[in-house]
């Protein structure tokens, strides 16, 4: 999709080329650890909960809600020219939370706990951020 | 092993100055240094031990060049905010295992009309998955007020009391970048920033900085001013570990009890506090989580009268705090410290002094809600 949002180009390194090269297919990619099983955000080519440098990629649901969010009026960097846009994070079902925004919604009509999908903005040509849009209003 | 009694703060001063634009950085440090240092009644050869950020230069060595020190100690810690407390509490380590006797640690800044770039240095493993949505400290800590809203009821008009209470004290302050009296209305008006953060739920930004000296015991007898006693240091960091950051609660839940524990002292016991104070909600989270009020009973401790103020339980940030008078750098940690130690010299401002004084803390803190360092220092009289 495209939320209007300035799409900064991430910075991609051996870690974390995997998940963004998914993202460029619509894909949000999560990581279990081989050895206890655990799910880690963000992409790591270790286990910080056991220590493991065993770890698989997995197709998330792409599914959560809303952990917290704000509407950002002062916007830094990337978007110091975005009169306001939201922040928030977002506990995926898989139980990590990620920082995200929150696109194809009023602040107004947001709530912590709303059901949130990931969608995907283009960002360059290695990569595409995942934002959430209301459950509700994706097809 | 413990740094309880065998350190002192012998030497405090902050910048005078909010706005530079004709000081280097570097010279801020210098006269931030010397400041200090005369304060104590020493002079740069005395010093073996520094202690600074790191951020200027070559680690800390620039700064040792350029104010020409060859110390036999050095740290260059760097935590964000509460990275001078940890200096002092590295610092008392250092003496208490006699590597060094007297231990200088500066800060300087300008960051007055500078445009913000991005936080993190690109490389950090972090970065990838928090600037590319425009993360900002502001929006940071409003994820974090807006969910200690939504889990504990906390209200935008008991985050405004914060502010109120700063401003308060701000107007005793000559210093103080803000010193106008405030109400929990102006507050509320004021333009958002990040909600439910508006912009006086924010701390000023501001140049300058400040010193401190922390001596052996033997060199603060020597001295003629009065020196105030370390008796406790906890430090912590707090992140986002597996990928789970809960943002209702800040690093002091595990740096205050270190801190407490060291000293031997409780919360009850505390005489004057300086609380970091990055953002309204920053105090409201920290004192709860030091353990002056029950978790999730933060608003209505601040909101309630003559909380912070002089006549109350635990006066905080009497000098008017970052919220009213100075946050140099983005880094409040410093300042915190030096009107602890004005408090327990019994030199604070006459109009702010608290009675009887004999026991503060100080603490730091340094980063977002999702990644924080944390710093807790107890002080006490010299005859404490």
């Amino acid at each position: 999709m495209d939320s209007k949002l300035p799409a900064p180009a991430p910075i991609i390194s051996a870690d974390t080329a995997a998940f963004w090269a998914a993202t460029k297919k619509g894909v949000l990619l999560l990581q279990r650890c081989d050895a206890c099983q655990r799910t880690i955000w963000y992409p790591k080519a270790f286990c910080n909960a056991c220590g493991s440098l065993e770890t698989t990629s997995f197709e998330a649901s792409g599914e959560g809600e809303i952990y917290s969010f704000t509407e950002v009026h002062r916007g830094e960097t990337a978007y110091r020219e975005t009169p306001s846009f939201i922040l928030a994070m977002v506990e995926l079902d898989e139980g990590v939370r990620m920082l995200t925004n929150i696109v194809g919604a009023a602040p107004d009509a947001l709530r912590i706990g709303q059901r949130v999908r990931v969608v995907f903005d283009d960002a360059g040509e290695s990569a595409a951020l995942p934002r959430f849009q209301p459950a509700d209003k994706v097809s | 092993m413990s740094i309880k009694g065998k350190a002192f703060i012998a030497g405090a001063y902050e910048h005078p100055g909010r706005d530079l634009p004709d000081l280097s950085v570097m010279r801020i440090h210098a006269e931030c240094a010397m400041g200090a240092l005369g304060d104590a009644g020493l002079s740069l050869g005395d010093v073996d031990g520094y202690f600074c950020n790191g951020q200027l230069g070559f680690g800390g060595i620039s700064m040792a060049e350029y104010l020409g020190l060859s110390p036999s100690y050095i740290d260059s810690t760097f935590t964000g905010g509460s990275s001078y407390l940890a200096h002092v509490g590295h610092a008392a380590a250092a003496i208490a295992a006699g590597k060094c006797k007297v231990a200088l640690i500066t800060q300087g800044a300008k960051v007055r009309g500078v445009v913000r770039g991005a936080k993190l240095a690109p490389d950090t493993p972090e970065y990838p998955f928090e600037h590319v949505f425009g993360e900002t400290n502001a929006g940071i800590y409003a994820l974090a007020a807006r969910r200690h809203m939504h889990e504990f009821g906390t209200t935008s008009a008991q985050l405004a009391a914060v502010k109120v209470a700063a401003s308060e004290f701000a107007q005793h302050n000559p210093n103080a970048l803000l010193r106008k009296r405030v109400s929990i209305d102006d507050v509320l008006n004021s333009p958002m920033i990040a909600d439910p953060l508006h912009r006086l739920d924010c701390c000023v930004v501001t140049d300058g900085g400040g010193a401190l000296v922390v001596v052996a015991p033997e060199i603060a007898k020597s001295l003629k001013r009065p020196s105030v006693k370390l008796l406790g240091h906890g430090e912590a960091l707090k992140h986002s570990g597996d990928g789970r950051p809960d943002l209702t609660y800040t690093g002091a839940v595990w740096s205050g009890p270190r801190a407490f524990a060291e000293a031997g002292v409780t919360p009850a016991d505390i005489d004057y506090a300086s609380i970091y104070d990055s953002f309204t909600i920053t105090v409201l989270m920290t004192l709860e989580d030091l353990g002056f009020c029950k978790k999730g009973q933060g608003g209505a401790y601040v909101a309630d009268g003559a909380a912070l103020r002089l006549d109350s339980a635990l006066p905080v940030n009497t000098d008017g705090g970052g919220l009213c008078n100075n946050h140099p750098g983005y880094q409040g940690g410093l300042v915190k410290v030096v009107e602890a130690v004005r408090q327990l010299r019994g030199e604070a401002n006459p109009h702010v002094q608290v009675k009887d004084c004999a026991l503060a803390l100080a603490h730091g803190t340094g980063g977002g809600m999702s990644r924080m360092g944390s710093v807790t220092l107890v002080l006490g009289r010299e005859d404490a």
